[in-house]
């Protein structure tokens, strides 16, 4: 699989070595190491997918993503040292569609490289529905009486997994295999991060959610249609 | 006012305490009165009398309890009754002092007015005794006849000369009622009832004049008054003594007297009400300050360490208030200090946390191209190789636990808690240790999961304390079975993890959570693992309020047993799973040795041997044991042997860690020595293969 991917990292070394994994996987790599050049490098490589470090010089890491992600939904992976629950979450709400912590296996993160950029190649064409949502999965749009809603590949990929099955309460680590591509449980705050942002597209009104409704102790599921 | 009952409905009963007797237990005056009188009677036993007693202080308990809290009732109460008992007291002095100035006048005006009516009276007495001795023709009827019109004429010659002001009376002297010397009294006053008997008994005996205090009795139906009545026998004109009396009413005195009687009381009641509404204003200067500083106090202790007193004036209240800012400012300044240094530490673990990680992060992958690599080197680099990645995964694993360790010694580890079913857990975990527990031959089974066991719990830490513990039951476990227990009751849940492997010696049970300790510190650490994990388990336990405990017996396994708060602020009572199970060898009747106990043979028909494969089932779900009931778990290294401590106190470093447990035991006791040392190589063999458990 070939994919282009930017680097935002400062720290040579590293970044290096990036490079030397990612290349030995087929990908082809480009690197930016500061923050202020970050965005002009996003638009000028045009990435398949953003690694970025948290914390760079000039710019920090939340504002490049979210910079990115005002212009574009292409997936972000943001490295970071610090697996505390305010960065983390900080990060995912700032754009990003999932994160490592450092240190990491080179496999670890090719995985999660691949999963990110694994999209339903030739997807068979498919209508859903979901509450008043009408959402066309070969055309990737989702669409309420007519009108369409952006969402990022990531959002798109949970609010089609929970309308293919609306009969079925989605437990935060289902969804984390099925969207994310974890084989193993991980951070759960990846899913609640997510959906809120999902909600804030998607709902009428996120403090009451009908399209993607919290089963208390369980998990997620799909609204009535 | 509630004071009035708390005043007046115990005097009945009060009034039976004579002598005061204290007892402990009376919080106030009143109940203190009321004990000591009912109990005073001997009746201590009398259930009636206690319900009666209960009966009569139930309407007054909530008078006592506000007697009892508000300083302000209580000054102003006492200073009511003791300016009331003053102004009694006053009083009777003031009325008295008026009344004998009031009396001592009249007494002397009355005397001084009889005095000369006796003298008045005797005079005509003696003009008539010498008229009919010139006379000398009187029969002695006819001096009879005379002397009862003389006497008339006397009485009222002598009244008219009072023109209201006194009345006279005449009474036949001592027994003698003879001839007409019948009483008369002058203004329709009755004269025998009017005049006290013992003041006539004394004017019988002697001759000079006695007085005496009553009260005047009309026979025209007016109403009787109080008066001084002065008597004294004199003669009559036949030399018969007979006795004469004044009467001086006291009306006038008596008006001036009740008088003087109504306005002390008017002012009296006036000083004591005033009395009490100052008594009340001053208090409530007093109080108010303390009543706010109080009212700050708690809100300084609830954590809003801006609060302060208004402080006004140079006073004693203001300085009450000074020191009580000045209090305050010093804790706001302490706690600035510690917050201060707490977020420094927890900014510097973040900034070291990011600073190795980094440069880690490179090592890792280089290494793990040089590993994935490692078939076209020679094979003393392809070891090397080799080495170097297992080793990174050591290092990596250490820095992590290392972080969390501080993350939580500095409080920053924070509790994400939501309802999980906590059998999601242990399956996740269970079939992690899958790999693991193939390898060293054990079965691992699940107790008590016919049911959901939800807990409002972090399923991320649930789950890493779930991990080690089932990791290390399965290394210790000698390859036999693995049980893993769940049950809630009583708003708490618990998993217990056990294994029949070597188990713990006496003591151990509470050190296995100290960080990097082990039990035999001489031999090699071969194996992986890092030594913090029960020490991080134990935080995370104490994170979610929980207790996480260890039990074991040399030779007879371990019991490792996590209890959990059902929802996260409820305190723990009590466990649902005992932590010694029942089928230790201390339950099953058998000492360490193997041999019957005299003592506990409550499990006497479960099977001698329960080590292999199949344990005896053990029930779902127990009672909260009831030993574990004690609020706070304390670290028991004492205990009986095998008898596991249930907590672990802090650590303070220094030893190894419990995965390393079990190695070359030191024979304990004759009874151990026998069964531990063929454990051991066993294990120390077995622990070599489990390197990375966690």
């Amino acid at each position: 699989m070939k994919g282009r991917v930017l680097v935002v990292d400062d720290d040579t070394a590293l970044a290096e070595m990036l490079g030397i994994v990612l290349r030995g996987e087929g990908f082809e790599p480009s690197f930016v190491a500061d923050g202020d050049k970050a965005l002009a490098a996003f638009r000028e490589s045009k990435p398949d997918l953003v690694l970025l470090d948290l914390m760079l010089p000039g710019r920090d890491g939340i504002e490049v993503c979210r910079l990115i992600r005002a212009e574009s939904g292409v997936p972000i992976v943001m490295l970071t040292a610090k697996s505390d629950t305010v960065d983390v979450v900080v990060g995912l709400e700032s754009g990003a569609d999932d994160y490592i912590v450092k240190p990491f296996k080179p496999k670890e993160l090719v995985a999660r490289i691949r999963a990110r950029l694994r999209r339903s190649e030739e997807p068979a064409p498919e209508q859903l529905a979901i509450g008043d949502l009408v959402i066309d999965v070969a055309g990737h749009s989702v669409k309420r009486d007519g009108q369409s809603i952006a969402l990022t590949p990531l959002e798109f990929d949970l609010l089609v997994a929970l309308a293919r099955k609306p009969w079925q309460v989605f437990t935060r680590e289902v969804l984390l295999e099925q969207v994310w591509g974890y084989r193993h449980a991980a951070d759960t705050r990846l899913v609640n991060v997510h959906v809120q942002r999902l909600r804030s597209k998607v709902e009428k009104d996120p403090e009451r959610p009908e399209i993607v409704v919290t089963v208390r102790g369980v998990g997620y599921k799909a609204g009535p249609s | 006012m509630s004071k009035d009952s708390a005043a007046s409905a115990p005097g009945g009963t009060g009034a039976r305490a004579e002598r005061p007797v204290g007892r402990k237990a009376a919080g106030s005056r009143w109940g203190r009165l009321l004990e000591g009188g009912l109990l005073q009677g001997g009746v201590q036993g009398s259930p009636v009398l206690r319900l009666f007693m209960r009966w009569v202080r139930r309407p007054l308990l909530p008078v006592m309890r506000l007697w009892r809290r508000n300083i302000q009732l209580k000054v102003v109460v006492t200073t009511l009754l003791m300016s009331l008992g003053v102004v009694l007291l006053l009083g009777f002095v003031v009325i008295g002092q008026v009344r004998n100035g009031l009396l001592d006048a009249k007494v002397k005006a009355s005397q001084s007015q009889a005095t000369g009516g006796f003298a008045v009276a005797k005079q005509k007495a003696d003009e008539a005794a010498s008229g009919t001795a010139d006379d000398g023709s009187a029969t002695d009827g006819n001096s009879s006849q005379n002397v009862i019109s003389w006497m008339s004429d006397l009485v009222s010659s002598l009244s008219s000369g009072g023109q209201g002001a006194f009345d006279v009376v005449t009474l036949p002297a001592g027994a003698d009622s003879g001839g007409g010397r019948s009483p008369r009294g002058s203004g329709y006053v009755d004269p025998s009832a009017s005049v006290p008997e013992d003041l006539r008994a004394r004017v019988n005996d002697r001759t000079t004049a006695a007085q005496s205090y009553t009260r005047i009795i009309y026979s025209n139906g007016k109403e009787s008054q109080p008066a001084l009545v002065v008597g004294k026998q004199v003669n009559d004109p036949n030399g018969d003594p007979y006795q004469l009396y004044y009467l001086f009413p006291l009306t006038q005195e008596e008006k001036s007297l009740s008088l003087v009687k109504g306005t002390l009381a008017t002012a009296g009641l006036f000083v004591v009400v005033l009395l009490g509404a100052i008594a009340w204003l001053v208090v409530r200067q007093v109080v108010t300050p303390v009543r706010m500083a109080a009212g700050i106090a708690e809100r300084l202790s609830a954590g809003r360490l801006q609060e302060r007193m208004k402080v006004t004036g140079e006073d004693d209240i203001a300085r009450l208030g000074e020191a009580f800012n000045k209090m305050a400012q010093n804790l706001q300044l302490k706690i600035q200090q510690l917050e201060d240094l707490s977020r420094m530490q927890r900014r510097f673990v973040s900034d070291v946390s990011h600073e190795l990680r980094t440069p880690l992060t490179t090592v890792r992958m280089a290494a793990d191209v040089i590993h994935d690599a490692r078939v076209d080197f020679d094979p003393m680099t392809a070891r090397s190789a080799e080495l170097l990645a297992d080793q990174l995964d050591r290092f990596e694993t250490l820095l992590a636990d290392l972080l969390e360790i501080s993350r939580f010694d500095a409080g920053a580890a924070a509790l994400e808690a939501e309802p999980i079913d906590l059998r999601e857990v242990v399956r996740r975990v269970l079939s992690g240790a899958e790999p693991l527990a193939e390898r060293k031959g054990t079965t691992i089974r699940v107790v008590g999961d016919q049911q959901p066991v939800v807990a409002e719990a972090d399923a991320r830490r649930v789950e890493r304390v779930l991990r080690n513990l089932v990791v290390n039951a399965v290394e210790h476990g000698d390859g036999k079975d693995v049980v893993v227990k769940l049950a809630t009751a009583g708003g708490a849940v618990a998993i217990a993890v056990r294994d029949y492997g070597v188990g713990l010696k006496p003591g151990e049970a509470t050190r296995v959570f100290s960080r990097f300790w082990r039990a035999d510190p001489a031999r090699a650490r071969t194996t992986g693992g890092t030594g913090l994990g029960l020490s991080i388990a134990l935080e995370d336990a104490r994170l979610h309020g929980g207790w996480l405990q260890a039990w074991g017996e040399p030779g007879g396994g371990s019991q490792f047993r996590l209890t959990l708060p059902r929802t996260a602020d409820e305190p723990l009572r009590g466990s649902p799973i005992p932590l010694e199970p029942k089928d230790s060898r201390r339950n099953r009747g058998l000492n360490d040795a193997g041999l019957p106990s005299g003592g506990g043979d409550k499990r006497a028909t479960v099977p001698v041997q329960p080590m292999g494969d199949q344990g005896p089932p053990i029930p779902a779900r127990n009672p909260i044991a009831p030993r574990l009931t004690a609020a706070t778990p304390t670290a028991d290294p004492t205990a009986l042997p095998g008898n596991g401590a249930r907590v672990v106190p802090r650590p303070t470093g220094g030893t190894r860690r419990q995965e390393d447990r079990p190695a070359a035991d030191t024979p304990r006791g004759d009874s151990v020595s026998s069964t531990d040392p063929a454990a051991a190589p066993e294990n120390s063999n077995k622990q070599g293969e489990a390197s990375r458990g966690r």
